[in-house]
């Protein structure tokens, strides 16, 4: 069942319960418990197309968005992310519950998720083939997925690459794309029918809004896509469009000091980079405008090698 | 309905002791293991004790997931200690000293099987007290900084403490404990470090030394009831005794008349009396009664009724979910205990005053 089918009612009372409400992200099951409406109205809007699992499913994380106990429960209220009985973060506003959860869950995923390689790059597939956008924060690596994921291409994550050793291939999270600032309009503005969740105002990473996946990304979330093209992009205003060839060994580094567990993955990390690189086209993209990269993009993943 | 701490108990102690109980095993337990096993770092230590009992098949698909996640950061701490090792015997190249890897970091150079899947958290070397100043001196000048404590820490560390302030390599992650014995100065027990160098072994291949055996459990021992806090996060470290015990027991005749002898001569009989007390009670471990009872460390009746309620209740971990009062008053106790056996009462009240006044106002403290 879609969480959509469940409704509001339903979602409310089911979170607050012992079993909470176990959502299907793709790559895992998250249980989430909560019992704050504002929270929990925003989760219902922008997870609407995600699969609700029956309470006895095998949960990866444990979530619990709740107010602090004390006086903050009622004067400016808090809201606090709890995951297997830790508080790892200091409390947010009320009205921040959802990107705390949000952020929660990275957090989460990126210190236990050792099964895979995880990439710090966004990703996203036309005609099965894999584009891994990596790049550091700020470089319009989201924004970039967001507008590709309205263009026609299946979205798999803005944040995480999770590569599976067993066969290389990428597993989907095509949670919600956390946009940022002046990045919020260029996407409403340019793309009709997107659809986001409300403007959470003075966050750490300043306004943020939340980007609702494609339906059909969503309803694909259980297949893993083997990688094509690894673009390391690089938004900058009024320039010319830009793609540069990369040498295999330099996309090695490039790729290993990118990633949230390589040397953790020892080995097997240095064996997935490897053969991940050699596989496939590796580019540096510089951009301004959406008209231009998107049919580039479209044409390179074309190209027959 | 079960009681949920009853659960966490029956299904934690079950799968470490009788392994096989995880047939049996329903997809929300094997949910509730996997988050106590994590929280209690005993998650890999628990596939490996699977995985040598032949059990993995009987291992849903999503846990092993979670198994090899836990592994891999096993591993990776693990080669990051044994490269630290590595780093250390080179800057003491020059230097006449003899060096001990104490605990985890022993376990590993002796390749105790448990071992590999032991997550280890710092590195800790032992050496003479006449040593320390060199060997600090030199490890500071090859790249190892000294953490950065205030005043009444540093002179702390320097007047009572069993170890120097932690280093760090700069470009490194893994914190070095540099000991000159095993217990703070102002314990109530104060074993003799010269008697545990005395005994202390070669490790095959490598300029280390580690404790003799029986030294290593009754060093583990004295850690665990007289330097630790007692609270689920410790939970691991009666495991390992479990386990020292179990590898070490087969290699030697009169296993246990030599550890109760060796305790007695480190007038360590009460540390040891506890470990076999309750790796046989709460892990089932085969320790014969006999070695239990004649223990002449064997704490008075009234002693044994509190601390018999009192560990379990605070070492087990709680679930997750459902956390008790008499769970924190036992552990609130058993800290209060730590620290009584750490240092007098002239030391302790000025030190547990400064650390809740310091805690108040929210700063780190050790």
């Amino acid at each position: 069942m879609k969480l959509k089918q469940l409704g509001l009612g339903n979602l409310v009372k089911q979170a607050a319960s012992k079993e909470g409400v176990c959502l299907d992200i793709g790559a895992f099951c998250v249980r989430v418990k909560s019992d704050e409406i504002i929270f929990l109205e925003t989760l219902a809007f922008l997870y609407q197309d995600f699969p609700i699992l029956p309470s006895d499913t095998f949960a990866d994380f444990h979530i619990v968005i709740t107010r602090p106990k004390g006086v903050r429960h009622y004067l400016k209220p808090q809201v606090i992310f709890v995951t297997d009985g830790q508080q790892p973060f200091e409390p947010f506003p009320l009205s921040h519950a959802f990107p705390l959860f949000e952020w929660g869950l990275n957090w989460c995923i990126a210190r236990r998720s050792h099964q895979y390689l995880m990439l710090h790059a966004a990703v996203v597939e036309k005609n099965g083939k894999a584009l891994i956008l990596p790049a550091l924060p700020g470089s319009g690596k989201s924004t970039l997925s967001a507008a590709l994921a309205m263009n026609g291409w299946r979205f798999l994550s803005d944040e995480f690459t999770m590569i599976r050793p067993q066969d290389g291939k990428i597993l989907p999270i095509p949670r919600p794309t956390p946009l940022k600032n002046a990045s919020i309009q260029v996407i409403k503005g340019t793309f009709l029918n997107a659809e986001m969740g409300p403007l959470f105002p003075k966050t750490r990473k300043g306004t943020v809004a939340h980007l609702r996946p494609p339906k059909q990304s969503v309803e694909q979330l259980k297949e893993a896509v083997l990688p094509e093209l690894l673009i390391f992009p690089k938004f900058q205003a009024n320039t010319e469009i830009q793609l540069n060839l990369l040498n295999k060994p330099y996309v090695v580094f490039k790729l290993a000091s990118n990633a949230f567990n390589y040397e953790l993955m020892g080995r097997t990390g240095f064996e997935l980079v490897k053969n991940m690189t050699s596989s496939c086209r590796c580019y540096n993209l510089t951009y301004s405008r959406f008209d231009q990269v998107l049919p580039l993009l479209d044409d390179l993943l074309m190209q027959n090698v | 309905m079960t009681i949920p701490a009853n659960h966490v108990k029956k299904i934690l102690i079950n799968c470490l002791c009788f392994p096989e109980t995880v047939k049996e095993l329903t997809v929300s337990e094997w949910e509730l293991l996997i988050r106590c096993a994590r929280h209690c770092k005993l998650l890999a230590y628990l596939r490996w004790k699977l995985d040598s009992c032949g059990l993995i098949a009987s291992v849903p698909a999503q846990v092993l997931t979670h198994f090899t996640a836990a592994q891999r950061i096993v591993d990776y701490r693990n080669r990051l200690a044994m490269w630290e090792l590595n780093r250390i015997r080179r800057a003491l190249y020059a230097k006449d000293v003899e060096v001990l890897v104490l605990k985890g970091g022993a376990y590993q150079l002796l390749q105790i099987p448990f071992a590999q899947s032991r997550l280890l958290a710092d590195i800790d070397i032992l050496v003479k007290k006449s040593d320390i100043h060199t060997v600090e001196t030199c490890l500071q000048q090859q790249g190892w900084q000294t953490a950065k404590l205030d005043e009444y820490d540093q002179q702390y560390y320097r007047t009572w403490m069993h170890e120097v302030p932690p280093l760090r390599h700069q470009e490194r992650f893994i914190e070095v404990d540099l000991h000159h014995t095993i217990l703070p100065l102002s314990s109530r027990l104060q074993p003799s470090p010269e008697l545990l160098i005395e005994d202390s072994i070669v490790v095959e291949n490598i300029a280390y030394k580690v404790f003799s055996p029986v030294d290593m459990i009754l060093h583990s021992s004295v850690h665990l009831f007289y330097d630790a806090e007692l609270n689920g996060a410790d939970f691991r470290d009666l495991v390992d005794l479990k386990e020292l015990i179990a590898y070490f027991q087969p290699q030697q005749e009169f296993f246990f008349e030599i550890l109760l002898d060796r305790a007695k001569q480190l007038t360590l009989q009460r540390p040891l009396y506890y470990t076999l007390y309750f790796i046989h009670n709460l892990l089932d471990a085969p320790i014969p009664e006999e070695y239990i009872e004649k223990n002449i460390g064997k704490p008075s009746w009234l002693t044994r009724k509190l601390m018999c309620y009192l560990v379990p209740l605070a070492l087990i971990p709680e679930h997750p979910d459902f956390p008790r009062k008499k769970v924190a008053l036992a552990r609130w106790l058993l800290y209060v205990r730590s620290h009584f056996l750490r240092m007098p009462f002239y030391l302790l009240i000025p030190h547990l005053l400064r650390k809740s006044r310091m805690r108040m106002a929210g700063k780190e403290m050790h």
